[in-house]
């Protein structure tokens, strides 16, 4: 850095926002240690019942046991499997499933009122059917994954490819373009930030249905040890699974944002 | 001189549910090989259509375009076609924008690379061939997008208000820049305005349309002299003509 060459007042601009963004984080780590620490506080002075609250320290202590008894990883593979497994699926067909639609019109029209309707039916009250038509496995758990996803992912890249310029269309049409052409060149390239949003909140969606998968009918993994703590009472179990949960949803989302960040500066 | 461009007794009606809206009314003209030719009426009578009628996007409900001799009914013929705004594809280069006629036509072969970097070369934009548009000022991305419809070779370019997206100053040296591109390479163009001085100083023949159905209520062949549209502007018949076509007009 040159810092000779600005302004005493450029510095200072520079030094305000780098302790702005400082606090910020900061800030973050304080919330969460505080939090952190307040519900240790309560349940060593026994303010709290650490057999419905647990304590930071009794779940760092279940994490660690599951993990020497080798359980904790096998039950995140189970559950990272069908999480990403479900992911994948229901954003590539709800891809091609929108770009159909945007192909063609009719076919739009004939299918508003089924999508319409899965859109706002409760995913989980295929549940019953689900387990009967797929067994109780992690078929039945990816299915439910990829229905929540799926219509969501549809959705959004649909009104994606729609919103695609009137005039950008009608530029190619007088260059001799047939709709494979438009859809190739202009559509497809056109929409990506689109795809990086529905791929965003596809991640979400894909965890909502493989644990609420996991709810409904499982062996193995994160939400099979929600429930399963929950029904024996062990809260310690339940808080512990539940956090390892946010670590790895975080960590998804996270690697779809580094993705959206290649892609930017790749376009630049 | 042949005629390249003749609009024969063109007619065109809109179906709705309700009723039937008769747009364009028995609309001839026609222009020959070099002309610059623009289209000016009062906004909303159909300009735009026109040009898609030319274009072989819209099929008239009665009458025949013929274009270099041959009748243009199913887009077979090759023209350019300049929009409001630039419409450079903002995920391309500069260079890859300028392929795209190439590549939807099938024809992007070496000899026709060679060409579009030959007119970016002639026309001061070889050295941005790898920029992308937004790196671009407006009046240069215009420049791009009017190459863009010279590279497959065209012999007719249609121009949809092209300058009206852009602020004065920028848009009088952009028309000129455009006009003196157009002329040099010999292009026949058919202008859509409602800037009754752009339409002056660039055009050889001017339509004047009719309100909704559009006819033609008058054609004007101004005779400026000057080599191009700011020197016309500079001609001092030129406030007659724009006087003629203002009465024309209200």
């Amino acid at each position: 850095m040159k810092n000779n060459e600005f302004s005493k007042e450029h510095l200072l601009y520079i030094k305000k926002i780098k302790r702005n963004n400082a606090f910020i984080v900061i800030s973050r780590f304080l919330i969460l240690i505080f939090i952190i620490g307040i519900w240790e506080f309560l349940a060593r002075i026994n303010a709290i019942d650490t057999f419905i609250s647990s304590s930071p320290s009794r779940i760092i202590k279940t994490i660690k046991k599951l993990f020497i008894e080798d359980r904790l990883t096998y039950h995140i593979s189970i559950t990272l499997y069908e999480t990403i497994v479900g992911f994948l699926l229901s954003s590539f067909f709800g891809y091609i499933i929108a770009l159909l639609l945007w192909l063609s019109k009719k076919l739009r029209l004939i299918l508003e009122p089924y999508i319409v309707v899965l859109n706002s039916l409760p995913k989980i009250a295929l549940g019953p059917i689900i387990i009967v038509w797929f067994g109780s496995g992690s078929k039945s758990i990816i299915f439910m994954a990829v229905l929540v996803g799926i219509i969501v992912a549809i959705i959004t890249m649909l009104n994606g490819f729609l919103a695609t310029e009137k005039e950008k269309i009608l530029l190619l049409e007088s260059m001799g373009a047939n709709n494979f052409q438009i859809m190739t060149k202009l559509v497809i390239p056109g929409s990506v930030p689109t795809l990086i949003s529905m791929l965003k909140i596809n991640v979400g969606m894909a965890w909502i249905g493989s644990i609420m998968g996991e709810y409904l009918v499982s062996k193995a993994g994160l939400g099979y040890l929600i429930v399963y703590g929950g029904q024996v009472f062990k809260l310690d179990l339940v808080m512990a699974s539940t956090i390892v949960l946010c670590i790895l949803a975080g960590a998804m989302y996270a690697i779809v944002s580094l993705l959206e960040k290649i892609i930017v500066k790749y376009k630049n | 001189m042949n005629k390249l461009l003749e609009l024969k007794n063109i007619s065109l009606s809109y179906q709705t549910i309700d009723n039937e809206i008769k747009a364009i009314d028995n609309l001839s003209f026609s222009c020959n090989d070099g002309d610059f030719i623009s289209i000016i009426g009062p906004s909303g009578c159909g300009k735009t259509t026109i040009l898609s009628i030319i274009a072989g996007l819209i099929k008239p409900t009665n009458g025949s375009i013929i274009i270099d001799g041959k009748e243009n009914n199913d887009k077979k013929e090759d023209l350019g076609y300049m929009l409001q705004k630039d419409q450079l594809f903002s995920w391309r280069t500069i260079e890859k924008n300028i392929y795209l006629p190439l590549e939807i036509k099938k024809t992007l072969t070496q000899k026709n690379k060679d060409y579009a970097k030959s007119l970016l070369k002639k026309y001061g934009l070889y050295n941005f061939r790898k920029n992308y548009p937004e790196q671009l000022s407006g009046g240069m991305r215009q420049r791009v997008a009017l190459i863009r419809t010279l590279v497959s070779n065209p012999k007719l370019l249609l121009l949809d208000e092209p300058f009206s997206a852009l602020d004065y100053q920028t848009r009088l040296s952009v028309t000129d820049d455009v006009y003196k591109i157009i002329k040099a390479e010999k292009k026949t163009a058919v202008l859509v305005t409602h800037d009754i001085s752009e339409a002056i100083s660039m055009s050889d023949i001017i339509v004047v349309l009719t309100e909704r159905p559009a006819k033609v209520k008058r054609i004007f062949y101004p005779n400026l002299l000057g080599d191009s549209p700011l020197k016309k502007r500079e001609s001092k018949n030129f406030g007659l003509w724009f006087e003629k076509i203002w009465k024309e007009l209200n």
